[in-house]
């Protein structure tokens, strides 16, 4: 360990209001930390910058799930056990489902939070993608109030977001419009647990007459954000599934995708993965579909 | 790691270890492995990869597995802990630990507490886990030793033997 216990002031406010009113009187001094998986990760390795902490962990007001007869609304400090454990999660939302068993292993998921694994914007993060496709909202909460704002734009650039440094996210909202869709999320990866994604898909698509109704596609690990690839949604949309329109998907998504060389993978290999990806999902898709 | 001075720790924090309560005066963001190790002398969970891929630090925190090098002691205020060496009692051997031993689950010893704890968690959960549900029970732990079958095989057996009860 290569950091100075010493050198940190760390607080735990039992309210969600305490702790806003701290962000609000000095705006950027304090980092939030919830659970801890990827702060501790820096702290320990001397690279955590901030010096001031307030914990997040288990706060009441946002560790809970709440269910809507349209919406489900999923408090940010809900852990990734949390959303496994979740009936409405695992029958409407396979994809965020799906992401959360893929996510670390056993113990990371005791104490990953969905909402922590927003802010600390990962582009290779396996449950951002099927945020994407699910077209969630946040609502950011401070001092000041209450903001709704769509997570689609929530991701700026590498690891920029739409945060202001007197904010969090209190709960990620979802529709709950997308149970008839055929599902599919991939990761591909050296292994699925602990692993990080070299490329992660979530997919969600829906035919009527034979002709894509509706398509969604979002990757991982394959640009500076998480990215959804609304250009080969756009030629896949309306048309029918034959293999000109696989191919044509196929390096259209290739095309769009925008990975680097790094640790994990090569930009060449994401990019032939990202086109695979989608060209199995609609395969998939075409022959009536297996729902994850 | 780096020895902060003793005297500039602020913070009184109260826990139960093992059912014991103990009260220490440490940093707040000192990680809960250093605290179990350095101040109450429990140096039976290790310290592996200490960024959480590896597992070696496992222990149950309120019955919860978690890594013990990425939780800040302060969040650990309150809450109860069992570690590698709560898990005996009255010099007997839980019925997991002997099966680990049965079943050739333990080598250089370096993952074992925390595969223990991993699994302990695990069988609390699913007292008959099938090999699926083993191998994403202890998917979050690496062992560099047995190749993981005869860890599988001693969990499995635990099983059988009626662990969890």
């Amino acid at each position: 360990m290569r950091a100075h216990p010493a050198e940190y002031e760390f607080v735990a406010p039992r309210t969600l209001p305490a702790v806003l009113s701290l962000l609000a009187q000095a705006p950027g001094e304090w980092l939030p930390i919830a659970g801890g998986t990827d702060i501790m990760v820096q702290y320990s390795a001397g690279n955590l910058r901030a010096r001031k902490l307030v914990s997040i962990w288990n706060l009441p007001e946002l560790r809970r799930i709440e269910v809507f007869p349209d919406e489900l609304q999923i408090g940010a400090g809900c852990t990734y056990t949390d959303l496994r454990e979740h009936a409405v999660v695992n029958q409407e939302f396979a994809l965020l489902s799906r992401a959360a068993r893929w996510t670390g292993g056993i113990a990371n998921q005791n104490r990953g939070t969905i909402g922590g694994n927003i802010v600390n914007a990962s582009p290779a993060a396996d449950s951002l993608p099927a945020l994407l496709v699910y077209e969630a909202e946040l609502l950011l909460v401070s001092a000041r109030g209450e903001r709704r704002v769509p997570y689609t734009s929530f991701h700026i650039n590498y690891k920029k977001t739409q945060l202001a440094p007197d904010e969090l996210i209190r709960v990620i909202c979802l529709k709950r419009r997308f149970s008839e869709y055929y599902a599919q999320a991939r990761k591909v990866g050296a292994r699925n647990a602990q692993a990080i994604s070299k490329v992660c898909l979530a997919a969600l698509g829906s035919l009527a007459d034979g002709m894509v109704k509706d398509i969604r596609l979002a990757m991982g690990s394959v640009a500076p954000v998480p990215l959804r690839l609304t250009e080969t949604e756009r030629i896949v949309k309306a048309k029918r599934i034959d293999s000109a329109l696989i191919q044509l998907a196929r390096t259209t998504a290739a095309a769009e995708v925008r990975p680097i060389d790094d640790i994990r993978s090569t930009a060449r290999y994401r990019t032939a993965v990202a086109g695979n990806l989608v060209a199995e999902f609609l395969e998939q898709l075409s022959a009536g579909g297996s729902r994850t | 790691m780096i020895e902060s001075s003793p005297d500039r720790a602020n913070c009184e924090i109260s826990l139960t270890v093992n059912g014991k309560l103990a009260t220490v005066r440490v940093h707040p963001i000192e990680r809960l492995l250093d605290v179990l190790r350095r101040e109450l002398g429990l140096t039976g969970t290790k310290e592996g990869c200490g960024e959480g891929e590896c597992g070696s630090c496992s222990v149950l925190m309120d019955g919860m597995l978690v890594n013990s090098c990425l939780i800040p002691v302060l969040q650990a205020n309150g809450a109860s802990i069992v570690t590698i060496e709560g898990l005996a009692f009255d010099g007997q051997l839980r019925v997991l630990q002997q099966a680990f031993l049965d079943c050739g689950g333990a080598q250089c010893g370096i993952c074992t507490p925390g595969m223990i704890l991993a699994a302990f968690h695990l069988l609390s959960k699913k007292p008959q886990p099938t090999i699926g549900e083993i191998r994403e029970g202890l998917s979050g732990n690496l062992c560099r030793c047995t190749g993981y079958m005869q860890i599988f095989e001693a969990v499995a057996e635990a099983g059988r033997r009626g662990a969890s009860t």
